[in-house]
């Protein structure tokens, strides 16, 4: 399945992306030649902890957080949010219930199913099928059993962007922690903590263009914390292991890099993503965009297709040497097709064929040309082949010609 | 990316059969929208002799089921539908050089779609009884609904019990906990509280101490053939095979070959040899693969 050509086009960027040259550069000392650890005395480990010191600089420039020290290095986006929400629960032991949506990532869902199971109340907050959240409702849910809300900044999925400072305030004002999962907003729209009532924020390195294995816990000062690792004075005892410091200087210069670029994201980037979805509805029929249009993350596009199957289309755009992924069902191995589609209410016949494409500044307009391009025969060649489409369009009344004995 | 075959993917890329048959006389739907596969089968049979003179499918689905349907329609064609109706699921995916675990069920809505195009054109009524669930065992395939029915059939409690009757568990065993709480919730059904056993925390390596008397080096090479070539007849039963390389110290070289290289099953096949010979020997010896593939596959 390894048709890699020269001319690859990657639009998988929500998933991970690449890690920048300058960012590669940045890190390369500190394998063979500054190798000490930064809680040594001697020059090996000094100048490694001046290093650490720098990057965690940079990364609150770029969240706009007021203290370094609401910088905590983690593994991982996932790590983050386990310590964040673990943390809140420990911390107020009488508190029992989490706030949390439908639609956020497995991180944080699997472990809030996982923590029901422990006897804790988890309220999923719903989306309309543009995937927004009902702020009412969110409201009523507010109350003094409530030890902490989780809501991503930005869905992976559909990009759709959900208003958290606003709902971080409403927390607030209830006495009530505020965690968000910012993996895919952070870099990519700006931030500003020091100015908002977010008590938690999670980020993971290799989102923006750092290498994986790193992330970040923002923990602002004054919130009540219990770590998730014991063992060591690390990031003040919150975070005990050795620093992964090559990983946390490269994502000190990615968010540097990341603040430099912001701009050129919600403008060039935006503008390749858009005519993407553009180009592709004019020339596809039978297909929409999913999620928010007019509050979306600039770098997403999730078009679904309808009566073809997402995994299908991914092995056939692979092919043709262009990356992207998809919600359906196949490509995870599960039966369902992405919780985020079904949340929003979108069809089965149109869940599964849902294909996200997320772009980098590294992408360019050639290349969504291009996909513009070879998109519409792959999508005619699946529906030749689907039994839910005609010779022009989709058979008529699509559920009751075709109902398969085990619907 | 899924690991799919050359053959999984000439059938993906370049389908056979796609389309309705003309002046079909058999069809069959099967699947479900709403687990991504869908399926529709068309037939055109010779009423004299009931041989299939053509198939068609029309398929919504992911590469493997697309595959798998083009592959039905090529096995099936030239068959009398009793011959056609003998073919299994596992033949559909042998066929196609194999199948990832998680898309065995392409396959079986294959052979059900035949089923019910037979059924259809002898103007029966085709009745689904296959319900699947989520994928719980990536090893042997086994998903949550098989394991539900298989603990109330059996009246099932322990992990131990559900590997013994469904196989799964049996590999990595990284789905224990799943099975657990499958365990938990159905016997929950009828009042009863699950109890994990005395899980294996480890085990010991030599279940007895050695009494036998230390063997010289031939005599242990000797007995070291005896218990591969006991081993033997149930490797070649799934076309695999196993050569001793070299014994030094503890250190035992084995080779698998044919179906063993590169199964997925490989690390396990090794770590029942090494146990058998611990055994027979009555000391600890450590099984090694000689080949460079098989040691990534037992190390990973």
């Amino acid at each position: 399945m390894n048709t890699t050509h020269l001319e690859d086009i990657y639009l998988d960027n929500n998933a991970t992306t690449m890690v920048d040259p300058a960012v590669f550069e940045e890190m390369k000392p500190y394998f063979c030649e500054q190798f000490g650890n930064p809680s040594s005395l001697h020059s090996f480990g000094n100048k490694v902890g001046f290093a650490l010191k720098r990057a965690r600089k940079q990364i609150q420039d770029l969240l706009g957080a007021e203290h370094d020290s609401e910088i905590i290095f983690t593994s991982c986006g996932t790590e983050s949010d386990s310590t964040a929400i673990l943390s809140a629960l420990k911390a107020q032991p009488e508190r029992k219930e989490i706030i949390t949506t439908l639609v956020e990532h497995p991180a944080v869902l699997t472990l809030c199913e996982y923590l029901e199971t422990e006897g804790y109340t988890v309220h999923k907050l719903e989306v309309d099928s543009k995937g927004r959240l009902d702020l009412d409702k969110y409201r009523s849910l507010l109350s003094d059993k409530v030890a902490v809300v989780s809501v991503m900044w930005a869905n992976n999925e559909s990009g759709t962007i959900f208003p958290i400072e606003e709902m971080a305030q409403l927390a607030a004002e209830q006495g009530i922690m505020f965690h968000t999962d910012a993996v895919q907003a952070v870099g990519k729209i700006p931030i500003n903590l020091k100015d908002s009532a977010i008590s938690m924020l999670s980020l993971s390195g290799h989102k923006l263009h750092a290498p994986k294995g790193i992330g970040v816990l923002y923990l602002r000062r004054g919130v009540r914390y219990r770590p998730l690792l014991r063992g060591g004075h690390q990031e003040r005892g919150r975070r005990a292991g050795t620093e992964n410091a090559p990983a946390i200087v490269g994502l000190g210069k990615a968010c540097e890099l990341a603040a430099e670029h912001m701009a050129f994201e919600n403008t060039q980037v935006k503008a390749m993503r858009d005519r993407l979805e553009q180009g592709i509805l004019a020339a596809v029929p039978n297909c929409f965009v999913t999620g928010d249009p007019d509050n979306r993350l600039p770098n997403t596009a999730s078009i679904a297709f309808e009566y073809i199957e997402g995994e299908a289309i991914l092995l056939l755009l692979n092919k043709v040497g262009i990356a992207a992924s998809s919600g359906s069902a196949c490509t995870s191995g599960s039966l369902e097709p992405s919780h985020v589609m079904r949340a929003m209410g979108i069809p089965y016949t149109a869940a599964h064929g849902t294909v996200r494409f997320s772009f980098s500044r590294y992408n360019t307009m050639a290349e969504v040309e291009r996909v513009i391009k070879e998109v519409p025969p792959i999508v005619a060649k699946l529906r030749k082949l689907s039994p839910y489409w005609g010779e022009n369009g989709p058979v008529e009344n699509p559920g009751e010609a075709f109902a398969p004995v085990y619907a | 990316m899924w690991d799919y075959s050359e053959k999984v993917q000439e059938h993906f890329y370049n389908p056979k059969n796609a389309g309705a048959v003309e002046g079909a006389n058999g069809v069959g739907d099967v699947g479900s929208i709403s687990c991504g596969d869908a399926l529709r089968l068309t037939l055109k049979v010779e009423p004299e002799t009931e041989v299939i003179l053509d198939a068609g499918f029309q398929t919504f689905g992911c590469g493997s089921a697309i595959a798998s349907s083009s592959a039905l329609t090529e096995m099936i064609k030239g068959l009398t539908l009793d011959e056609a109706l003998k073919i299994s699921n596992q033949d559909i995916a042998d066929y196609l050089d194999g199948l990832p675990p998680e898309k065995m069920h392409c396959s079986v809505m294959g052979r059900e779609a035949l089923q019910a195009a037979v059924a259809n054109y002898r103007g029966e009524v085709w009745e689904d009884d296959h319900e699947e669930g989520a994928l719980v065992c990536k090893c042997f395939a086994v998903d949550q609904v098989m394991i539900e029915d298989t603990i109330r059939a059996n009246n099932l409690h322990t992990v131990e019990e559900v590997t013994n009757y469904t196989k799964a568990g049996g590999g990595c065993s990284s789905c224990h906990e799943g099975i657990e709480n499958i365990l938990t919730r159905v016997l929950a059904e009828k009042g009863e509280t699950f109890v994990a056993g005395v899980a294996a925390v480890a085990k010991p390596a030599t279940a007895k101490a050695p009494e036998v008397p230390k063997l010289g080096t031939l005599a242990r090479i000797r007995k070291i053939e005896t218990v591969l070539d006991s081993i033997r007849p149930a490797l070649q039963a799934d076309n695999g095979d196993v050569e001793l390389v070299d014994v030094d110290g503890k250190n035992i070289y084995v080779h698998l070959t044919g179906a063993c290289t590169g199964c997925q099953m490989a690390a396990m096949t090794l770590g029942g040899i090494q146990q058998r010979l611990i055994e027979e020997l009555g000391e600890f010896v450590k099984v090694i693969p000689a080949s460079k593939e098989a040691l990534v596959s037992m190390e990973g």
